[in-house]
């Protein structure tokens, strides 16, 4: 979809210039999203987000609740990757208590955490499909979904806010058979993949408003804290998994799938190829699984060391952050910070969109795939 | 096992703080004037637990106190009150220990930027720099440009409050190399009104980081390109990430008129009974 550029007369005149608001109220914001496009006829001239609609002061709420309820607040962040949230937040202060975390926990977080990357994919390939138009991956999409939360609920008995880990290991232990249930999963899941690959990876409707659609160079990437697959879209290898392994990923072999051209079309092959790295992980993190307790050894009320840290994992959305401060006397943090991917990623959306035309904007939040759960906090 | 139940203990200035088994029965410290007109559920608790008194005060108590603690309370002497918790006056900032290296990022910033660097600090493996704030931007341009360090990812932007001291916001920028892979916090130590300079021109993804700080804690960031609120509406009132902001928020007062509420805030003991007023008169 590459329009010659408009006519120099074209921009010079407000006249011919049209704000719109696309949202908060509108299906393809995932959300309450409001983007004010500035237009010169279909093409955008410029964009400014506004968010904040869904703002629960998660933060703030964080900073007076015990170190062991935060867990539960972690789930409400990104919900469609609650599991994800969790991970992030118990490393985090095990590692500000220096805690030794069981080596079967961390088999089962890293299962647990790649399971819901599935899932996480499953709900932005099918609503990404639909936004441009190809309505029947969604079903398909959600219906693995379903799957993968049926799993989950089996493990931890929610399925869409799990509160599915603790500090120094997790709560449960997996279930009878449940290992043999995801296994069958994976098995399911890899010629699902193929069949949503069907629909689209060749479909040429879904070429046209893929391809070269918000371009951006790694370089670029980078300075706009991209982070996540549209960061590896560019071609730039950062994988918190591989850099800085978290859980059990250090024991694991799979590769991170890079792009080349920056646009659409390879943050959509990133993210399948994703699925199929998520799926060989889950696989040998389950032939792998060793027996042991689930805890570590921490105490019932937690009082972490006056100190401060952060440590990042790899979201679904990419790299997710957690800033804890600790006074050392109370049972709360005293500051508790999340650098929320989606955040962070929502940033680059004026810059991807400026120059395109209306529906591709539709095209590209999808493809930076947010949760406004997590953008607001 | 007291330590099983978790207590309401009251406000701390505007904190609440939920207490341990430490303080099984700790009366409210509140002593506002609208407590009497308005009893609020912890300053019933602290009458019960105090004077022992057979009825119960309708309302709030059954919510707040729990039923265990009163035959408790009735059998012991009085409960002196505690006195809250001294607010921590500062981030310990720990220095490393005396036979550990100094991080090459740390003596690289050392060698091109002298002076810079008032404070190091090493905890659970991160390295923190706490530079002056006028020098923030050379050692930013210079952690960002450099081969040997080559910081050209900003993963976060972010302060801490600790209101009783002179400066009391930390501003906090977590750096990241994509080329090297290591990580460094770099973080200035600045007052209410004192300037920050933008990392913007360095970094855009610092961009709305920045927005959300002066947001949240109302940090004075200068030479910023877009500096908007984000996260609350354009025409709010205060800051909400600051220590001394209420949990609850300031309620639909500020909504309907933000100057009634910001003297409210300054004149905690006649808010409530001024709030009564006030609602009246709009009635």
């Amino acid at each position: 979809m590459t329009l010659p550029a408009p006519r120099a007369s074209a921009t010079q005149f407000d006249t011919n210039e049209l704000v719109i608001n696309m949202g908060p109220q509108h299906p393809s914001t995932h959300g309450v999203l409001r983007v004010v496009l500035r237009l010169d006829g279909e093409r955008v001239v410029d964009a400014d987000c506004v968010i904040g609609y869904i703002h629960r002061g998660i933060e703030k709420l964080c900073e007076n609740r015990d170190w062991t309820h935060i867990v539960l607040l972690t789930d409400r962040m990104d919900y469609v990757a609650a599991a994800t949230n969790n991970l992030g937040y118990v490393e985090a202060v095990e590692k500000l208590m220096q805690v030794e975390v069981p080596r079967r926990a961390r088999y089962i977080r890293t299962i647990l955490a790649e399971l819901q990357r599935i899932a996480s994919h499953c709900l932005w390939l099918g609503t990404h499909a639909m936004d441009i138009g190809a309505m029947s991956v969604l079903m398909y999409a959600f219906r693995e979904r379903e799957l993968v939360l049926d799993l989950f609920e089996e493990m931890c008995g929610a399925r869409l806010t799990y509160n599915s880990m603790r500090v120094g290991g997790l709560p449960l232990d997996v279930p009878p058979g449940w290992d043999t249930r995801a296994r069958a999963f994976c098995d399911l899941m890899e010629s699902k993949l193929d069949d949503y690959e069907m629909l689209l990876t060749n479909n040429r409707i879904w070429l046209q408003r893929t391809k070269n659609i918000g371009v951006i160079s790694g370089d670029e990437a980078i300075g706009l804290g991209l982070c996540g697959p549209p960061l590896r879209g560019s071609g730039v290898s950062r994988d918190l998994r591989k850099d800085e392994p978290n859980a059990a990923y250090a024991e694991f072999d799979f590769d991170v799938p890079l792009g080349t051209h920056g646009d659409t079309y390879d943050r959509y092959l990133i993210r399948m190829e994703e699925f199929r790295q998520s799926i060989r992980i889950i696989r040998q993190g389950l032939d792998g699984i060793p027996e042991g307790p689930i805890m570590g050894k921490v105490p019932r009320l937690l009082k972490p060391p006056a100190g401060e840290t952060y440590h990042a994992i790899e979201s679904p959305k990419g790299e997710l952050g957690y800033f804890l401060v600790s006074d050392g006397k109370s049972t709360n943090p005293y500051r508790f910070r999340v650098r929320p991917p989606s955040f962070c990623n929502l940033q680059g959306l004026k810059r991807l969109v400026t120059g395109h035309l209306v529906a591709d904007v539709v095209a590209l939040i999808g493809t930076i795939d947010i949760v406004l759960g997590e953008v607001d906090r | 096992m007291p330590g099983a139940k978790v207590h309401w203990t009251g406000r701390d200035g505007d904190r609440y703080l939920m207490s341990d088994e430490t303080k099984p029965d700790a009366p409210a410290p509140e002593s506002s004037g609208g407590a009497s007109e308005k009893p609020s559920r912890s300053s019933n608790a602290g009458d019960v637990a105090g004077a022992a008194k057979p009825v119960t005060p309708p309302g709030g108590a059954t919510a707040g106190a729990p039923a265990v603690a009163k035959p408790a309370a009735a059998a012991r002497p009085k409960p002196r009150p505690k006195p809250p918790p001294e607010p921590p006056t500062g981030p310990p900032d720990p220095a490393p220990p005396e036979d550990m290296a100094l991080a090459p990022v740390v003596t690289a910033v050392q060698d091109a930027v002298p002076g810079a660097i008032q404070q190091v600090s090493y905890w659970v493996g991160d390295w923190t720099i706490i530079v002056a704030t006028d020098r923030l931007l050379d050692v930013m341009g210079f952690l960002k440009d450099d081969e040997g360090t080559s910081f050209d990812y900003c993963s976060d932007v972010t302060a801490i409050d600790w209101p009783p001291r002179d400066k009391r916001f930390d501003v906090s920028y977590c750096l990241y190399s994509t080329r090297l892979r290591h990580r460094v916090r770099v973080k200035v130590r600045v007052g209410e009104s004192d300037p920050v300079e933008s990392v913007t021109g360095l970094w855009p993804a610092a961009n709305w980081l920045e927005r959300e700080v002066f947001d949240q804690f109302g940090i004075n960031i200068v030479h910023h390109p877009d500096l908007r609120r984000i996260l609350m509406p354009d025409e709010w009132q205060g800051f909400p990430q600051r220590k001394d902001y209420p949990l609850e928020g300031p309620g639909e007062l500020l909504m309907e008129s933000p100057q009634d509420w910001l003297r409210l805030r300054n004149l905690p003991d006649e808010a409530e009974s001024s709030a009564d007023t006030d609602e009246s008169e709009i009635e």
